[in-house]
Protein backbone atom coordinates (compact mmCIF):
# COMPACT_ATOMS: atom_id res chain seq x y z
CA UNK A 1 0.00 0.00 0.00
CA UNK A 2 0.69 3.49 -0.18
CA UNK A 3 1.50 6.07 2.30
CA UNK A 4 -1.36 8.43 1.58
CA UNK A 5 -3.54 5.01 2.96
CA UNK A 6 -1.67 4.16 5.94
CA UNK A 7 -2.96 7.08 8.56
CA UNK A 8 -6.64 5.74 8.19
CA UNK A 9 -8.43 3.22 9.47
CA UNK A 10 -10.50 2.94 6.85
CA UNK A 11 -10.06 1.21 2.95
CA UNK A 12 -11.36 2.35 -0.30
CA UNK A 13 -13.03 -1.13 -0.35
CA UNK A 14 -15.40 0.40 2.92
CA UNK A 15 -16.52 3.14 0.49
CA UNK A 16 -19.84 2.56 -1.21
CA UNK A 17 -19.79 2.40 -4.77
CA UNK A 18 -21.28 6.05 -6.01
CA UNK A 19 -24.46 5.07 -7.86
CA UNK A 20 -23.30 4.74 -11.50
CA UNK A 21 -25.23 6.04 -14.60
CA UNK A 22 -25.58 3.20 -16.81
CA UNK A 23 -25.03 4.90 -20.04
CA UNK A 24 -21.75 6.73 -19.03
CA UNK A 25 -19.36 3.78 -18.67
CA UNK A 26 -21.42 0.84 -20.11
CA UNK A 27 -21.13 -0.27 -23.68
CA UNK A 28 -24.56 -0.04 -25.87
CA UNK A 29 -26.27 -2.93 -25.95
CA UNK A 30 -25.48 -3.41 -29.65
CA UNK A 31 -21.89 -3.08 -28.82
CA UNK A 32 -22.11 -5.84 -26.45
CA UNK A 33 -24.00 -7.99 -28.80
CA UNK A 34 -21.96 -7.84 -31.60
CA UNK A 35 -19.01 -8.35 -29.50
CA UNK A 36 -20.63 -11.48 -27.18
CA UNK A 37 -21.70 -12.77 -30.86
CA UNK A 38 -17.76 -12.17 -32.63
CA UNK A 39 -16.55 -14.30 -29.48
CA UNK A 40 -18.80 -16.91 -29.09
CA UNK A 41 -18.64 -17.37 -33.16
CA UNK A 42 -14.76 -17.22 -32.72
CA UNK A 43 -14.53 -19.54 -29.54
CA UNK A 44 -17.06 -22.17 -31.07
CA UNK A 45 -15.19 -22.23 -34.27
CA UNK A 46 -11.58 -22.84 -33.14
CA UNK A 47 -12.29 -24.83 -29.65
CA UNK A 48 -15.34 -26.09 -29.39
CA UNK A 49 -16.29 -27.36 -32.67
CA UNK A 50 -12.71 -29.51 -32.64
CA UNK A 51 -13.38 -30.50 -29.37
CA UNK A 52 -16.40 -32.40 -30.28
CA UNK A 53 -15.30 -33.31 -33.52
CA UNK A 54 -12.39 -35.87 -32.06
CA UNK A 55 -15.40 -37.28 -29.91
CA UNK A 56 -17.65 -37.15 -32.66
CA UNK A 57 -15.07 -39.01 -35.01
CA UNK A 58 -13.35 -41.64 -32.61
CA UNK A 59 -17.58 -42.88 -32.10
CA UNK A 60 -18.35 -43.12 -35.83
CA UNK A 61 -17.90 -46.26 -36.81
CA UNK A 62 -19.71 -47.43 -33.45
CA UNK A 63 -17.91 -48.46 -30.06
CA UNK A 64 -16.71 -51.55 -30.92
CA UNK A 65 -14.09 -50.02 -33.46
CA UNK A 66 -13.83 -47.86 -30.74
CA UNK A 67 -13.10 -50.10 -27.74
CA UNK A 68 -10.94 -52.31 -30.80
CA UNK A 69 -8.60 -49.37 -31.20
CA UNK A 70 -8.24 -48.73 -27.68
CA UNK A 71 -7.59 -52.14 -26.37
CA UNK A 72 -5.17 -53.01 -28.99
CA UNK A 73 -1.83 -53.98 -27.76
CA UNK A 74 -0.05 -51.39 -29.87
CA UNK A 75 -2.37 -49.04 -27.98
CA UNK A 76 -1.74 -50.35 -24.90
CA UNK A 77 2.24 -50.11 -25.40
CA UNK A 78 1.85 -46.64 -26.39
CA UNK A 79 -0.45 -45.91 -23.45
CA UNK A 80 2.06 -47.52 -20.93
CA UNK A 81 5.18 -45.88 -22.82
CA UNK A 82 3.62 -42.33 -22.35
CA UNK A 83 2.86 -43.21 -18.36
CA UNK A 84 6.41 -44.17 -18.12
CA UNK A 85 7.47 -41.43 -19.53
CA UNK A 86 5.10 -39.06 -18.00
CA UNK A 87 6.54 -40.94 -14.65
CA UNK A 88 10.00 -40.29 -14.50
CA UNK A 89 9.53 -36.64 -16.46
CA UNK A 90 7.07 -35.07 -14.09
CA UNK A 91 8.54 -36.03 -10.56
CA UNK A 92 12.50 -34.80 -11.71
CA UNK A 93 11.08 -31.61 -13.27
CA UNK A 94 9.00 -30.99 -10.06
CA UNK A 95 12.24 -31.56 -7.53
CA UNK A 96 14.29 -29.18 -9.81
CA UNK A 97 11.12 -26.44 -9.90
CA UNK A 98 11.34 -26.63 -6.17
CA UNK A 99 14.90 -26.46 -6.25
CA UNK A 100 15.46 -23.61 -8.04
CA UNK A 101 12.21 -21.58 -6.80
CA UNK A 102 14.00 -22.22 -3.35
CA UNK A 103 17.22 -20.59 -4.53
CA UNK A 104 15.64 -17.90 -6.62
CA UNK A 105 12.79 -17.00 -4.15
CA UNK A 106 14.80 -16.77 -0.96
CA UNK A 107 18.00 -15.89 -1.49
CA UNK A 108 19.75 -12.71 -3.51
CA UNK A 109 22.46 -13.01 -5.28
CA UNK A 110 24.20 -12.49 -8.59
CA UNK A 111 23.05 -13.41 -11.73
CA UNK A 112 19.26 -14.16 -10.70
CA UNK A 113 17.34 -12.78 -13.35
CA UNK A 114 19.85 -14.77 -16.02
CA UNK A 115 18.84 -17.56 -14.65
CA UNK A 116 15.07 -17.37 -14.38
CA UNK A 117 15.52 -16.39 -18.19
CA UNK A 118 17.63 -19.54 -18.64
CA UNK A 119 15.10 -21.35 -16.84
CA UNK A 120 12.54 -20.95 -19.31
CA UNK A 121 14.70 -21.09 -22.90
CA UNK A 122 13.15 -24.79 -23.76
CA UNK A 123 9.60 -22.69 -23.86
CA UNK A 124 11.62 -20.42 -26.82
CA UNK A 125 12.58 -23.67 -28.76
CA UNK A 126 10.85 -25.64 -31.67
CA UNK A 127 10.18 -28.80 -30.02
CA UNK A 128 11.67 -29.89 -33.73
CA UNK A 129 14.95 -28.42 -32.23
CA UNK A 130 14.35 -29.71 -29.36
CA UNK A 131 14.77 -33.33 -30.19
CA UNK A 132 17.04 -32.19 -32.97
CA UNK A 133 20.17 -31.24 -29.95
CA UNK A 134 19.94 -34.21 -28.53
CA UNK A 135 19.84 -36.26 -31.85
CA UNK A 136 23.46 -34.40 -32.08
CA UNK A 137 24.45 -35.35 -28.74
CA UNK A 138 23.83 -39.02 -28.46
CA UNK A 139 22.47 -40.01 -32.20
CA UNK A 140 25.04 -42.56 -34.42
CA UNK A 141 26.96 -39.28 -35.95
CA UNK A 142 26.54 -37.44 -32.84
CA UNK A 143 29.27 -36.15 -30.81
CA UNK A 144 28.81 -38.75 -28.14
CA UNK A 145 27.57 -41.41 -30.51
CA UNK A 146 30.83 -43.55 -31.19
CA UNK A 147 31.16 -43.74 -27.48
CA UNK A 148 27.77 -44.57 -26.45
CA UNK A 149 27.95 -47.63 -29.36
CA UNK A 150 30.77 -48.76 -28.32
CA UNK A 151 29.72 -49.61 -24.69
CA UNK A 152 25.90 -50.60 -25.91
CA UNK A 153 24.31 -47.63 -24.48
CA UNK A 154 21.20 -46.74 -27.37
CA UNK A 155 19.85 -43.74 -26.66
CA UNK A 156 18.16 -41.95 -29.65
CA UNK A 157 15.28 -44.15 -31.20
CA UNK A 158 15.07 -45.63 -28.16
CA UNK A 159 13.03 -45.15 -24.71
CA UNK A 160 15.76 -43.08 -22.90
CA UNK A 161 15.90 -40.92 -25.84
CA UNK A 162 12.11 -39.76 -25.40
CA UNK A 163 12.38 -39.51 -22.04
CA UNK A 164 15.14 -37.07 -22.29
CA UNK A 165 13.45 -34.65 -24.90
CA UNK A 166 9.74 -34.60 -23.15
CA UNK A 167 12.15 -33.68 -19.75
CA UNK A 168 13.87 -30.82 -21.70
CA UNK A 169 10.49 -29.63 -23.42
CA UNK A 170 8.83 -29.89 -19.63
CA UNK A 171 11.82 -28.27 -17.88
CA UNK A 172 10.38 -24.89 -16.82
CA UNK A 173 6.70 -25.87 -15.85
CA UNK A 174 6.80 -26.06 -12.32
CA UNK A 175 9.81 -24.11 -11.79
CA UNK A 176 7.91 -21.38 -13.68
CA UNK A 177 4.76 -21.15 -11.47
CA UNK A 178 6.34 -21.49 -8.16
CA UNK A 179 8.92 -18.98 -8.73
CA UNK A 180 6.56 -15.46 -8.55
CA UNK A 181 4.44 -17.39 -6.15
CA UNK A 182 7.34 -17.94 -3.58
CA UNK A 183 8.63 -14.36 -4.37
CA UNK A 184 5.44 -13.04 -3.61
CA UNK A 185 4.99 -15.32 0.12
CA UNK A 186 8.73 -13.50 0.90
CA UNK A 187 10.58 -15.44 3.83
CA UNK A 188 9.40 -13.85 6.73
CA UNK A 189 7.60 -17.55 7.71
CA UNK A 190 10.69 -19.33 6.99
CA UNK A 191 12.72 -17.41 9.14
CA UNK A 192 10.55 -17.41 12.13
CA UNK A 193 10.78 -21.17 11.62
CA UNK A 194 14.40 -20.87 11.62
CA UNK A 195 14.37 -18.85 15.18
CA UNK A 196 12.62 -21.77 17.08
CA UNK A 197 15.14 -23.58 15.97
CA UNK A 198 13.64 -25.74 13.09
CA UNK A 199 15.83 -27.69 10.53
CA UNK A 200 16.37 -27.45 6.86
CA UNK A 201 14.19 -30.07 5.88
CA UNK A 202 11.29 -29.18 8.85
CA UNK A 203 11.07 -25.58 7.61
CA UNK A 204 10.45 -26.81 4.02
CA UNK A 205 7.61 -29.62 5.19
CA UNK A 206 5.93 -27.97 7.58
CA UNK A 207 6.18 -24.43 6.47
CA UNK A 208 6.80 -23.89 3.19
CA UNK A 209 5.10 -26.99 1.52
CA UNK A 210 1.96 -26.04 3.06
CA UNK A 211 1.71 -22.35 1.39
CA UNK A 212 3.07 -23.62 -2.05
CA UNK A 213 1.23 -27.26 -2.53
CA UNK A 214 -1.45 -25.69 -4.94
CA UNK A 215 0.76 -23.97 -7.06
CA UNK A 216 3.02 -27.05 -7.07
CA UNK A 217 0.03 -29.36 -7.98
CA UNK A 218 -0.80 -26.48 -10.68
CA UNK A 219 2.56 -26.65 -12.36
CA UNK A 220 2.69 -30.08 -11.80
CA UNK A 221 -0.81 -30.51 -13.80
CA UNK A 222 0.14 -28.41 -16.40
CA UNK A 223 3.75 -30.35 -16.46
CA UNK A 224 1.87 -33.72 -16.74
CA UNK A 225 -0.32 -32.65 -19.50
CA UNK A 226 2.61 -31.62 -21.72
CA UNK A 227 4.83 -34.57 -21.17
CA UNK A 228 1.93 -37.02 -22.06
CA UNK A 229 0.87 -34.76 -25.00
CA UNK A 230 4.30 -33.98 -26.86
CA UNK A 231 4.95 -34.96 -30.33
CA UNK A 232 7.51 -32.81 -32.31
CA UNK A 233 10.40 -33.37 -29.99
CA UNK A 234 9.48 -36.88 -29.28
CA UNK A 235 8.80 -37.41 -32.99
CA UNK A 236 12.46 -36.73 -33.68
CA UNK A 237 13.66 -39.00 -31.07
CA UNK A 238 11.69 -41.82 -31.26
CA UNK A 239 12.40 -44.09 -34.36
CA UNK A 240 8.30 -44.92 -34.32
CA UNK A 241 9.13 -48.52 -33.75
CA UNK A 242 5.69 -50.22 -32.85
CA UNK A 243 4.96 -51.23 -29.93
CA UNK A 244 8.62 -50.22 -28.58
CA UNK A 245 9.18 -46.45 -29.09
CA UNK A 246 5.72 -45.46 -29.98
CA UNK A 247 3.55 -43.13 -27.11
CA UNK A 248 0.09 -42.25 -27.98
CA UNK A 249 0.82 -38.88 -30.29
CA UNK A 250 3.03 -40.77 -32.05
CA UNK A 251 0.28 -43.97 -31.88
CA UNK A 252 -2.40 -41.67 -33.74
CA UNK A 253 -0.01 -40.18 -36.28
CA UNK A 254 0.67 -43.66 -37.23
CA UNK A 255 -2.94 -44.57 -37.41
CA UNK A 256 -4.35 -41.48 -38.81
CA UNK A 257 -1.37 -42.00 -41.95
CA UNK A 258 -2.95 -45.60 -42.56
CA UNK A 259 -6.51 -44.34 -42.70
CA UNK A 260 -7.54 -45.70 -39.67
CA UNK A 261 -9.67 -42.69 -39.17
CA UNK A 262 -11.94 -43.93 -36.53
CA UNK A 263 -9.06 -45.78 -34.35
CA UNK A 264 -6.43 -42.93 -34.82
CA UNK A 265 -9.31 -40.49 -32.85
CA UNK A 266 -10.27 -43.23 -30.60
CA UNK A 267 -6.52 -42.96 -29.66
CA UNK A 268 -6.72 -39.48 -29.42
CA UNK A 269 -10.29 -38.89 -27.83
CA UNK A 270 -8.22 -40.15 -24.69
CA UNK A 271 -5.99 -37.46 -25.21
CA UNK A 272 -8.25 -35.15 -25.57
CA UNK A 273 -9.65 -36.28 -22.43
CA UNK A 274 -6.68 -35.42 -20.47
CA UNK A 275 -6.99 -32.12 -21.72
CA UNK A 276 -10.33 -31.97 -20.44
CA UNK A 277 -9.69 -32.86 -17.21
CA UNK A 278 -6.17 -30.61 -17.03
CA UNK A 279 -8.39 -27.94 -17.67
CA UNK A 280 -11.14 -28.57 -15.28
CA UNK A 281 -8.12 -29.33 -12.31
CA UNK A 282 -6.52 -25.88 -13.44
CA UNK A 283 -9.52 -24.03 -13.38
CA UNK A 284 -10.37 -25.53 -9.76
CA UNK A 285 -6.97 -24.90 -8.31
CA UNK A 286 -6.93 -21.07 -10.12
CA UNK A 287 -10.39 -20.76 -7.99
CA UNK A 288 -9.18 -22.30 -5.08
CA UNK A 289 -5.92 -19.96 -5.28
CA UNK A 290 -8.33 -17.01 -6.10
CA UNK A 291 -6.23 -15.85 -9.02
CA UNK A 292 -7.08 -15.36 -12.55
CA UNK A 293 -5.98 -17.84 -15.24
CA UNK A 294 -3.47 -17.14 -17.22
CA UNK A 295 -0.63 -17.86 -20.08
CA UNK A 296 2.53 -19.87 -19.69
CA UNK B 1 28.20 -20.05 -3.66
CA UNK B 2 29.01 -17.88 -1.25
CA UNK B 3 30.38 -15.29 -3.18
CA UNK B 4 27.11 -14.67 -5.51
CA UNK B 5 25.32 -13.97 -2.52
CA UNK B 6 24.58 -10.31 -2.46
CA UNK B 7 22.67 -10.33 1.10
CA UNK B 8 22.84 -12.70 4.08
CA UNK B 9 19.50 -14.93 4.70
CA UNK B 10 19.33 -16.93 8.31
CA UNK B 11 17.69 -19.48 5.73
CA UNK B 12 19.17 -22.63 4.96
CA UNK B 13 19.80 -24.69 1.62
CA UNK B 14 21.10 -22.07 -0.86
CA UNK B 15 24.09 -23.94 -2.18
CA UNK B 16 22.33 -27.19 -2.17
CA UNK B 17 19.29 -25.85 -4.15
CA UNK B 18 21.46 -23.36 -5.83
CA UNK B 19 24.01 -25.71 -7.42
CA UNK B 20 21.49 -28.73 -8.16
CA UNK B 21 19.41 -25.99 -10.33
CA UNK B 22 22.05 -24.97 -12.17
CA UNK B 23 24.19 -28.38 -12.49
CA UNK B 24 20.70 -29.69 -13.85
CA UNK B 25 20.09 -27.03 -15.93
CA UNK B 26 23.31 -26.57 -17.70
CA UNK B 27 23.77 -30.74 -18.62
CA UNK B 28 19.92 -31.09 -19.41
CA UNK B 29 19.23 -27.22 -21.36
CA UNK B 30 22.46 -25.41 -21.50
CA UNK B 31 25.11 -28.15 -22.82
CA UNK B 32 22.50 -29.66 -25.39
CA UNK B 33 21.71 -26.17 -26.85
CA UNK B 34 25.05 -25.44 -27.30
CA UNK B 35 26.17 -28.72 -28.89
CA UNK B 36 23.55 -27.45 -31.85
CA UNK B 37 25.96 -24.42 -32.08
CA UNK B 38 29.00 -26.31 -31.73
CA UNK B 39 28.00 -28.77 -34.78
CA UNK B 40 26.76 -25.50 -36.73
CA UNK B 41 30.06 -24.51 -36.22
CA UNK B 42 31.52 -27.09 -37.90
CA UNK B 43 30.07 -26.84 -40.96
CA UNK B 44 32.09 -24.44 -43.90
CA UNK B 45 30.59 -20.72 -44.50
CA UNK B 46 30.00 -22.23 -47.77
CA UNK B 47 27.94 -25.61 -46.55
CA UNK B 48 25.94 -23.23 -43.83
CA UNK B 49 25.02 -20.74 -46.13
CA UNK B 50 24.18 -23.33 -48.84
CA UNK B 51 21.69 -24.99 -46.61
CA UNK B 52 19.66 -21.54 -44.83
CA UNK B 53 20.12 -19.34 -48.17
CA UNK B 54 18.77 -22.22 -50.28
CA UNK B 55 15.52 -21.24 -52.23
CA UNK B 56 13.99 -24.51 -50.24
CA UNK B 57 15.00 -23.04 -46.97
CA UNK B 58 13.92 -19.46 -47.79
CA UNK B 59 10.50 -20.37 -49.09
CA UNK B 60 10.08 -22.32 -45.55
CA UNK B 61 10.76 -19.54 -43.61
CA UNK B 62 9.10 -16.92 -45.48
CA UNK B 63 6.15 -19.32 -44.71
CA UNK B 64 6.75 -19.49 -41.38
CA UNK B 65 7.19 -15.92 -40.82
CA UNK B 66 4.00 -15.19 -43.00
CA UNK B 67 1.48 -17.67 -41.67
CA UNK B 68 2.84 -17.17 -37.95
CA UNK B 69 2.01 -13.22 -38.47
CA UNK B 70 -1.12 -13.92 -40.09
CA UNK B 71 -1.99 -15.99 -37.21
CA UNK B 72 -0.84 -13.68 -34.27
CA UNK B 73 -2.45 -10.76 -36.09
CA UNK B 74 -5.87 -12.77 -35.94
CA UNK B 75 -5.45 -13.71 -32.67
CA UNK B 76 -4.54 -10.39 -31.06
CA UNK B 77 -7.55 -8.68 -33.02
CA UNK B 78 -9.87 -11.86 -31.54
CA UNK B 79 -8.37 -12.44 -28.40
CA UNK B 80 -8.91 -8.73 -27.49
CA UNK B 81 -12.57 -9.48 -27.82
CA UNK B 82 -12.49 -12.39 -26.05
CA UNK B 83 -10.91 -10.88 -23.27
CA UNK B 84 -12.77 -7.90 -23.61
CA UNK B 85 -16.06 -9.92 -23.35
CA UNK B 86 -14.83 -12.57 -20.62
CA UNK B 87 -13.98 -9.85 -18.33
CA UNK B 88 -16.63 -7.17 -19.11
CA UNK B 89 -19.96 -9.41 -19.55
CA UNK B 90 -21.60 -12.42 -17.69
CA UNK B 91 -23.81 -14.03 -19.66
CA UNK B 92 -24.66 -18.19 -19.27
CA UNK B 93 -21.94 -20.55 -20.19
CA UNK B 94 -19.42 -17.43 -19.66
CA UNK B 95 -17.04 -19.48 -16.88
CA UNK B 96 -17.32 -22.66 -19.19
CA UNK B 97 -15.91 -20.54 -21.97
CA UNK B 98 -13.58 -18.72 -20.09
CA UNK B 99 -11.99 -22.28 -18.52
CA UNK B 100 -11.85 -23.32 -22.57
CA UNK B 101 -9.54 -20.86 -23.90
CA UNK B 102 -6.48 -22.74 -22.01
CA UNK B 103 -7.74 -26.06 -24.40
CA UNK B 104 -4.80 -25.40 -27.23
CA UNK B 105 -2.05 -25.71 -24.38
CA UNK B 106 -4.04 -28.60 -23.24
CA UNK B 107 -4.67 -31.06 -26.56
CA UNK B 108 -1.74 -32.62 -27.84
CA UNK B 109 -0.60 -31.47 -30.97
CA UNK B 110 -1.05 -34.12 -32.70
CA UNK B 111 -4.79 -34.04 -31.85
CA UNK B 112 -5.37 -30.80 -32.81
CA UNK B 113 -3.71 -31.49 -36.02
CA UNK B 114 -5.77 -34.63 -37.02
CA UNK B 115 -8.95 -32.87 -35.82
CA UNK B 116 -8.41 -29.41 -37.51
CA UNK B 117 -7.56 -31.34 -41.31
CA UNK B 118 -10.33 -33.61 -40.56
CA UNK B 119 -12.33 -30.48 -39.94
CA UNK B 120 -11.33 -29.04 -43.07
CA UNK B 121 -10.68 -31.30 -45.36
CA UNK B 122 -12.83 -31.23 -48.82
CA UNK B 123 -15.40 -33.63 -47.15
CA UNK B 124 -15.11 -32.33 -43.55
CA UNK B 125 -17.51 -30.96 -41.41
CA UNK B 126 -16.45 -27.08 -42.19
CA UNK B 127 -14.54 -28.00 -45.43
CA UNK B 128 -17.88 -29.09 -47.59
CA UNK B 129 -19.34 -25.49 -47.25
CA UNK B 130 -16.03 -24.02 -48.09
CA UNK B 131 -15.37 -25.92 -50.88
CA UNK B 132 -17.85 -24.67 -53.20
CA UNK B 133 -16.77 -20.95 -52.77
CA UNK B 134 -13.30 -21.74 -54.20
CA UNK B 135 -11.90 -21.81 -50.92
CA UNK B 136 -9.55 -24.87 -50.47
CA UNK B 137 -7.94 -24.72 -46.55
CA UNK B 138 -6.89 -28.03 -46.25
CA UNK B 139 -3.27 -28.51 -47.16
CA UNK B 140 -2.76 -24.79 -48.61
CA UNK B 141 -1.49 -21.74 -46.78
CA UNK B 142 -4.54 -20.83 -45.04
CA UNK B 143 -5.11 -24.15 -43.36
CA UNK B 144 -1.48 -24.32 -41.54
CA UNK B 145 -2.67 -20.45 -40.46
CA UNK B 146 -5.53 -21.78 -39.01
CA UNK B 147 -3.97 -24.92 -37.13
CA UNK B 148 -1.41 -21.56 -35.87
CA UNK B 149 -4.50 -19.44 -35.01
CA UNK B 150 -5.79 -22.53 -32.99
CA UNK B 151 -2.04 -22.94 -31.10
CA UNK B 152 -1.71 -19.34 -29.94
CA UNK B 153 -5.32 -18.68 -29.28
CA UNK B 154 -4.57 -18.62 -25.11
CA UNK B 155 -1.62 -16.31 -25.33
CA UNK B 156 -3.34 -12.53 -26.26
CA UNK B 157 -5.98 -13.67 -24.00
CA UNK B 158 -4.73 -14.67 -21.11
CA UNK B 159 -2.60 -11.72 -20.90
CA UNK B 160 -4.82 -8.75 -21.78
CA UNK B 161 -7.37 -10.14 -19.29
CA UNK B 162 -5.85 -9.68 -16.24
CA UNK B 163 -4.70 -5.69 -17.27
CA UNK B 164 -8.33 -5.40 -18.26
CA UNK B 165 -9.53 -7.00 -14.76
CA UNK B 166 -7.17 -4.56 -12.93
CA UNK B 167 -8.10 -1.56 -14.74
CA UNK B 168 -10.06 0.91 -12.24
CA UNK B 169 -13.54 1.87 -13.35
CA UNK B 170 -13.02 5.31 -12.65
CA UNK B 171 -10.89 5.87 -15.44
CA UNK B 172 -13.60 5.21 -17.83
CA UNK B 173 -16.29 7.18 -15.54
CA UNK B 174 -13.61 10.15 -15.69
CA UNK B 175 -13.50 9.84 -19.37
CA UNK B 176 -17.41 9.74 -19.45
CA UNK B 177 -17.84 13.16 -17.43
CA UNK B 178 -15.64 14.76 -19.44
CA UNK B 179 -17.81 14.42 -22.02
CA UNK B 180 -15.79 11.72 -24.37
CA UNK B 181 -18.40 9.20 -25.88
CA UNK B 182 -17.28 4.93 -25.34
CA UNK B 183 -15.10 5.17 -28.63
CA UNK B 184 -13.30 7.87 -27.76
CA UNK B 185 -12.99 5.98 -23.91
CA UNK B 186 -11.55 3.02 -25.51
CA UNK B 187 -9.50 5.05 -28.03
CA UNK B 188 -7.84 7.37 -25.59
CA UNK B 189 -8.15 5.83 -22.49
CA UNK B 190 -8.45 2.01 -22.30
CA UNK B 191 -6.12 1.15 -25.36
CA UNK B 192 -2.93 3.15 -24.24
CA UNK B 193 -2.91 1.02 -21.04
CA UNK B 194 -3.69 -2.07 -22.78
CA UNK B 195 -1.15 -2.29 -25.90
CA UNK B 196 1.60 -3.78 -23.90
CA UNK B 197 -0.22 -6.77 -22.49
CA UNK B 198 -1.55 -7.01 -26.39
CA UNK B 199 1.66 -6.58 -27.70
CA UNK B 200 3.23 -9.21 -25.69
CA UNK B 201 0.57 -11.62 -26.28
CA UNK B 202 1.29 -11.37 -30.09
CA UNK B 203 4.51 -12.07 -29.62
CA UNK B 204 4.11 -14.86 -27.55
CA UNK B 205 1.57 -16.58 -30.47
CA UNK B 206 3.75 -16.12 -32.38
CA UNK B 207 7.15 -17.55 -31.22
CA UNK B 208 4.75 -20.07 -30.21
CA UNK B 209 3.55 -20.19 -34.00
CA UNK B 210 6.93 -19.98 -35.59
CA UNK B 211 8.69 -23.63 -33.82
CA UNK B 212 5.13 -25.03 -34.35
CA UNK B 213 5.25 -28.62 -35.60
CA UNK B 214 2.66 -31.23 -34.49
CA UNK B 215 -0.57 -29.21 -35.45
CA UNK B 216 0.89 -27.99 -38.47
CA UNK B 217 2.23 -31.12 -40.00
CA UNK B 218 -1.01 -32.60 -40.88
CA UNK B 219 -2.82 -30.36 -42.25
CA UNK B 220 -0.12 -28.19 -44.40
CA UNK B 221 0.35 -31.48 -46.76
CA UNK B 222 4.15 -30.75 -46.68
CA UNK B 223 4.90 -29.61 -49.99
CA UNK B 224 7.92 -28.60 -50.08
CA UNK B 225 8.45 -24.74 -51.45
CA UNK B 226 4.69 -24.41 -51.27
CA UNK B 227 3.36 -25.35 -47.52
CA UNK B 228 6.55 -26.29 -45.80
CA UNK B 229 7.24 -24.59 -42.94
CA UNK B 230 10.48 -24.57 -41.37
CA UNK B 231 10.15 -27.28 -38.61
CA UNK B 232 9.27 -29.71 -41.22
CA UNK B 233 11.80 -29.06 -43.62
CA UNK B 234 14.06 -29.56 -40.49
CA UNK B 235 12.23 -32.87 -39.95
CA UNK B 236 12.99 -33.87 -43.98
CA UNK B 237 16.79 -32.99 -43.68
CA UNK B 238 17.02 -35.24 -40.83
CA UNK B 239 14.92 -38.10 -42.30
CA UNK B 240 17.79 -37.64 -44.97
CA UNK B 241 20.65 -38.12 -42.56
CA UNK B 242 21.24 -34.16 -43.73
CA UNK B 243 22.30 -33.66 -40.42
CA UNK B 244 24.27 -30.24 -41.29
CA UNK B 245 21.72 -28.90 -43.18
CA UNK B 246 19.12 -29.87 -40.36
CA UNK B 247 21.53 -28.02 -37.94
CA UNK B 248 22.28 -24.98 -39.57
CA UNK B 249 18.12 -24.56 -40.29
CA UNK B 250 17.75 -25.23 -36.87
CA UNK B 251 20.46 -22.47 -35.67
CA UNK B 252 18.43 -19.80 -37.54
CA UNK B 253 15.41 -20.78 -36.04
CA UNK B 254 16.66 -20.69 -32.48
CA UNK B 255 18.82 -17.42 -32.62
CA UNK B 256 15.03 -16.26 -33.88
CA UNK B 257 13.05 -17.36 -31.03
CA UNK B 258 16.06 -16.36 -28.19
CA UNK B 259 15.67 -12.84 -29.98
CA UNK B 260 11.83 -13.25 -29.49
CA UNK B 261 11.96 -14.33 -26.29
CA UNK B 262 14.25 -11.68 -24.97
CA UNK B 263 12.28 -8.77 -26.44
CA UNK B 264 8.78 -10.60 -25.06
CA UNK B 265 10.80 -10.43 -21.73
CA UNK B 266 11.44 -6.80 -22.04
CA UNK B 267 8.11 -5.92 -22.97
CA UNK B 268 6.79 -7.53 -20.06
CA UNK B 269 9.21 -5.50 -17.71
CA UNK B 270 8.08 -2.56 -19.55
CA UNK B 271 4.56 -3.41 -19.12
CA UNK B 272 4.59 -4.12 -15.89
CA UNK B 273 6.06 -0.90 -14.79
CA UNK B 274 3.86 1.09 -16.93
CA UNK B 275 1.34 -0.83 -15.00
CA UNK B 276 2.99 -0.53 -11.49
CA UNK B 277 3.33 2.64 -11.43
CA UNK B 278 6.55 4.59 -10.08
CA UNK B 279 7.37 3.70 -6.34
CA UNK B 280 6.20 -0.25 -6.47
CA UNK B 281 8.11 -2.85 -7.48
CA UNK B 282 7.19 -5.27 -10.28
CA UNK B 283 6.59 -8.10 -9.31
Amino acid sequence: MTSASAGRDWTLADVPPPPRTASAVADPPWVRGLLIGVALLFLGLFLLLPLVTVFGQAFSKGIGVYLDAITDPMALAAMRLTLLVAAISVPVNAVFGVAAAWAIAKFEFRGKSLLITAIDLPFAVSPVVSGLIFVLLFGAQGLLGPWLTLHGVKIIFAIPGIVIATTFITFPFVAHELIPLMQEQGTEEEEAAVSLGASGFQIFRRVTLPNISLGLLYGIVLLNARAMGEFGAVSVVSGHIRGQTNTMPLHVEILYNEYQGAAAFAVASLLALLAVVTLVVKRVLEWRMGRASRAL
Amino acid sequence: MGLLRTKRSVLPGFGLTLGFSVAYLCLLILIPLAGLFVKSASLTAAEFLAAVGSPRALAAYRLSFGASFAAAAANAVFGLVVAWVLVRYRFPGSGALDALVDLPFALPTAVAGITLTTLLAKNGWLGRYLEPFGIPVAYTPLGITIALIFIGLPFVVRTVQPVLQDLEPELEEAAASLGANRFETFRRVLFPTLWPALVTGFALAFARSLGEYGSVVFISGNMPMKTEIAPLLIVTQLEQYEYGAATAIAAVLLVLSFAMLLGINALQRYGTRRFAGAGEEPA
